[in-house]
C-alpha cells in the first residue's frame, strides 16, 4: 500500500482522506465515488437529505462495512481492510443515531468498556489480581469519573444506562467514545431527540472536545448546529458527493439548496 | 463501592461457614452425597452462566465437556494408570483443545445458530462416547476408575470428598467473581447487551467469545474429574442431550447473569429428583413445569426474583 504512505518531509496533515470511495448495496450504488479529505483538529460536518448516504460513510470509516472500490486513509494508513475493532484502538470512535448504551451496566461501567482498548488486564492478570491489574483498574476509574465530568454526567455514575433519559445516554454515548481516547470522533446525529437546551449543551461539548484536540466528523440534521459548529462542510446527495466547502460557501450552493427543497 | 466489596465478602464468609458447617457435622452419607452432586452440578452452572447468562451465547451442548472430562480421567486413569491428577491436567487440556477447535467457528455463529451448533457438537461428542466402545466402554459404562488420593487422604467417604468438591467450588466462585467484576468481565457484559456496539468500541468479541467458551468448558471438565472419581462407573447416558438442557435450565432458573445463581439453580435441580423419588417417569414434565413458572413469574431467574421480593416486602413495610 505504498500509494497512500505520507509524502515523505511533508507532515501529514490529513487525518482522515477518502477516496473514490464506492459501496453498492445488490446494484444500488450507496456510495459512489466519493472523495474529500479532512485536516487535523477541526470538525467537519457531513448533511444530506435521508437516504444520502451518510451513516453508510460513517459505516465504511469504522471498518463495519468493507468498500467495494476507492481508499480510506486514516493518518496515512490504508484501513479498508482493518478489522472495526482495531480501528478503535488505532484512534476512530464513534457514536450511533440510535443510542446504544449497554443498557444493563451502570453508566460508569459503559464508560469503563469504552476504555478497553486503552486497558492490557485479560483473564489472569483478573483471576491472580496482580498489582498492575489493581493500578490499572483504579486509574481506569479514575479517568472515567473525569470523563463523567468533562461531560456532566457525574451525577449519574451509578445509575443504569438504561434507565436515563434519552438526552443524558446521547451525552453518555459521546462519554463512552471519548474513553477509547480516540483522535477521530464520528458523531451521527447527536442532537436527534434534544431539546433546544439539550442541544445547546450538547453544541458546547463538541467545542470543549474539538479544544481538546480531537478531530470529529458531525453527522446532523439540525442545520445551525451543524453550520456553527463546523469549519467545513461535506454534502451528500443520493450516494454522491454534492458539495464541499466552509458553512458560508455551502449555505450559498445552489445545488445543495435544491437538494434540500426541491427543485420547485 | 468499598461498601458493597465488603458486603460481598462477608457473604463468601456465610457461604464458606456454612457449607463447612454443614460437611463437620452430617453424618449421613446420603445427604453428603447430595451435597457433593449439587456441589459438582454448580460447577457446570457457572461455567455455563459465564457464557450465557454474563455473555449471552447459549450453548446447548455444554454436557460434552462434562463428558470429555469424565472419559478423559476415566480413561487414562483407569486403563493407563496415571496419576488421577495428572490426568485431570490432561482433562482440562483436552476439553480447553477441543473448545478452541469447536468454539473457533462456532462462535461466529449467534443466537439460534449457536444453539444448534453446540447442540450438534454435544450429540456427536455423545455418540463418539458411545460407539467407540473399545475405549469407552460404550453404552454399557466405563468401568474401574481409581479412587482419587492424596497423601494419606482418601478421598472416598463422603465428607472427604464433600470437602474436596466444595473447596473447588469455592475457588471458582473467586475466580468468576474476581473475571466479572475485571475489564474482561465489563467486555462480556457488553458483548450481551449488544455485540456490534462492542465491535464498535473496539471489543475483539470473537476472541472474548472464545476465551469464555473455553473457560467454561475447563470448569466442565474439571466437574467431569470430579464426578467420574466420587461415582466410579460412568455411562453416556450421563453426558447426553438431556443433561446438557439441565445444565441450562439451571442456569435459567438459578437466574443469569449471577454466581449465586448458579449455585441456587444447581441445588434446586440436583434436590428436585431427589424429593420427587416416587414420580421418577415425570421427572421432565415437572421441570418443564418449573422452569415455566420460573419464566413467568421470575423471568431473571430465582437469585433476583428472592431479592426483589425481600425488596418489596422491605419497601411495604416502611
Amino acid at each position: 500500500m505504498t500509494q497512500s504512505e505520507p509524502t515523505p518531509g511533508i507532515p501529514a496533515k490529513q487525518i482522515l482522506d477518502v477516496q473514490n470511495l464506492t459501496k453498492m448495496f445488490g446494484g444500488v450504488k450507496a456510495q459512489d465515488q466519493i472523495s474529500f479529505s479532512i485536516e487535523k483538529g477541526i470538525v467537519c460536518g457531513l448533511i444530506g437529505p435521508n437516504g444520502a448516504g451518510k451513516t453508510t460513510l460513517f459505516n465504511m470509516i469504522t471498518g463495519i462495512y468493507q468498500p467495494d472500490a476507492g481508499k480510506v486513509a486514516f493518518n496515512g494508513k490504508d484501513i479498508r481492510k482493518t478489522p472495526a475493532h482495531r480501528l478503535v484502538k488505532a484512534g476512530i470512535a464513534r457514536t450511533f443515531q440510535h443510542v446504544e448504551l449497554f443498557s444493563s451496566m451502570t453508566l460508569l461501567e459503559n464508560i469503563l468498556v469504552g476504555m478497553h482498548v486503552r486497558t492490557q488486564a485479560g483473564f489472569w492478570a483478573a483471576v491472580t489480581r496482580i498489582p498492575a491489574m489493581k493500578r490499572e483498574e483504579r486509574q481506569s476509574r479514575r479517568r472515567a469519573e473525569e470523563l463523567l465530568e468533562f461531560t456532566g454526567l457525574c451525577a449519574d455514575a451509578h445509575k443504569m444506562a438504561g434507565d436515563l433519559p434519552a438526552g443524558r445516554q446521547k451525552t453518555a454515548q459521546i462519554a463512552r467514545a471519548l474513553a477509547s481516547e480516540p483522535l477521530l470522533l464520528l458523531l451521527d446525529e447527536p442532537a436527534a431527540g434534544l431539546n433546544p437546551v439539550e442541544t445547546h449543551a450538547l453544541g458546547k461539548l463538541i467545542q470543549k472536545i474539538k479544544q481538546s484536540g480531537i478531530t470529529m466528523m458531525l453527522v446532523e440534521h439540525d442545520m445551525s448546529l451543524v453550520m456553527e459548529m463546523s469549519d467545513k462542510v461535506v454534502v451528500l446527495d443520493q450516494g454522491k458527493k454534492l458539495a464541499e466547502g466552509t458553512p458560508r460557501q455551502i449555505q450559498r450552493n445552489e445545488a445543495v439548496m435544491s437538494a434540500y427543497l426541491g427543485n420547485g | 463501592m468499598a461498601i458493597k466489596n465488603n458486603y460481598i465478602r462477608i457473604e463468601y464468609l456465610v457461604f464458606l461457614c456454612a457449607v463447612s458447617a454443614f460437611g463437620f457435622v452430617t453424618e449421613n452419607t446420603y445427604y453428603l452425597q447430595i451435597m457433593t452432586f449439587i456441589g459438582i452440578n454448580t460447577l457446570l452452572g457457572l461455567g455455563l452462566n459465564m457464557l450465557m447468562g454474563y455473555t449471552g451465547q447459549v450453548s446447548l451442548g455444554h454436557a460434552a465437556f462434562y463428558g470429555i472430562g469424565a472419559y478423559t480421567t476415566a480413561i487414562l486413569s483407569g486403563t493407563y494408570g496415571i496419576n488421577p491428577w495428572l490426568s485431570l491436567v490432561c482433562a482440562v487440556a483436552a476439553a480447553v483443545f477441543i473448545a478452541f477447535i469447536v468454539g473457533l467457528p462456532t462462535l461466529r455463529l449467534s443466537g439460534y445458530y449457536l444453539a444448534m451448533g453446540t447442540l450438534g457438537f454435544g450429540m456427536i461428542v455423545n455418540i463418539v462416547i458411545r460407539e467407540w466402545a473399545a475405549v469407552t466402554g460404550g453404552a454399557s459404562g466405563f468401568v474401574g476408575i481409581p479412587v482419587l488420593e492424596a497423601g494419606p487422604l482418601i478421598f472416598m467417604s463422603g465428607a472427604n470428598y464433600y470437602f474436596l468438591v466444595w473447596g473447588i467450588v469455592f475457588a471458582a466462585m473467586i475466580v468468576c467473581r474476581r473475571l466479572l467484576a475485571s475489564r474482561t468481565g465489563r467486555a462480556l457484559r457488553a458483548i450481551h447487551d449488544g455485540e456490534k456496539t462492542a465491535v464498535a468500541i473496539g471489543i475483539n468479541t470473537h476472541l472474548l467469545k472464545l476465551e469464555i467458551f473455553i473457560f467454561a468448558a475447563a470448569l466442565g471438565a474439571v466437574a467431569g474429574f470430579l464426578y467420574a472419581h466420587f461415582v466410579l462407573f460412568i455411562s453416556p447416558e450421563s453426558f447426553g442431550f438431556m443433561f446438557s438442557i439441565k445444565i441450562v435450565t439451571m442456569v435459567v432458573i438459578g437466574g443469569m447473569a449471577s454466581v449465586w445463581g448458579a449455585l441456587l439453580g444447581a441445588t434446586v435441580l440436583t434436590l428436585l429428583p431427589e424429593v420427587l423419588h416416587g414420580f421418577a417417569e415425570y421427572e421432565m414434565i415437572i421441570f418443564g413445569t418449573v422452569l415455566m413458572v420460573v419464566m413467568i413469574f421470575m423471568p431473571q431467574g430465582l437469585t433476583r426474583g428472592i431479592m426483589d421480593m425481600i425488596r418489596t416486602a422491605g419497601r411495604a413495610r416502611t
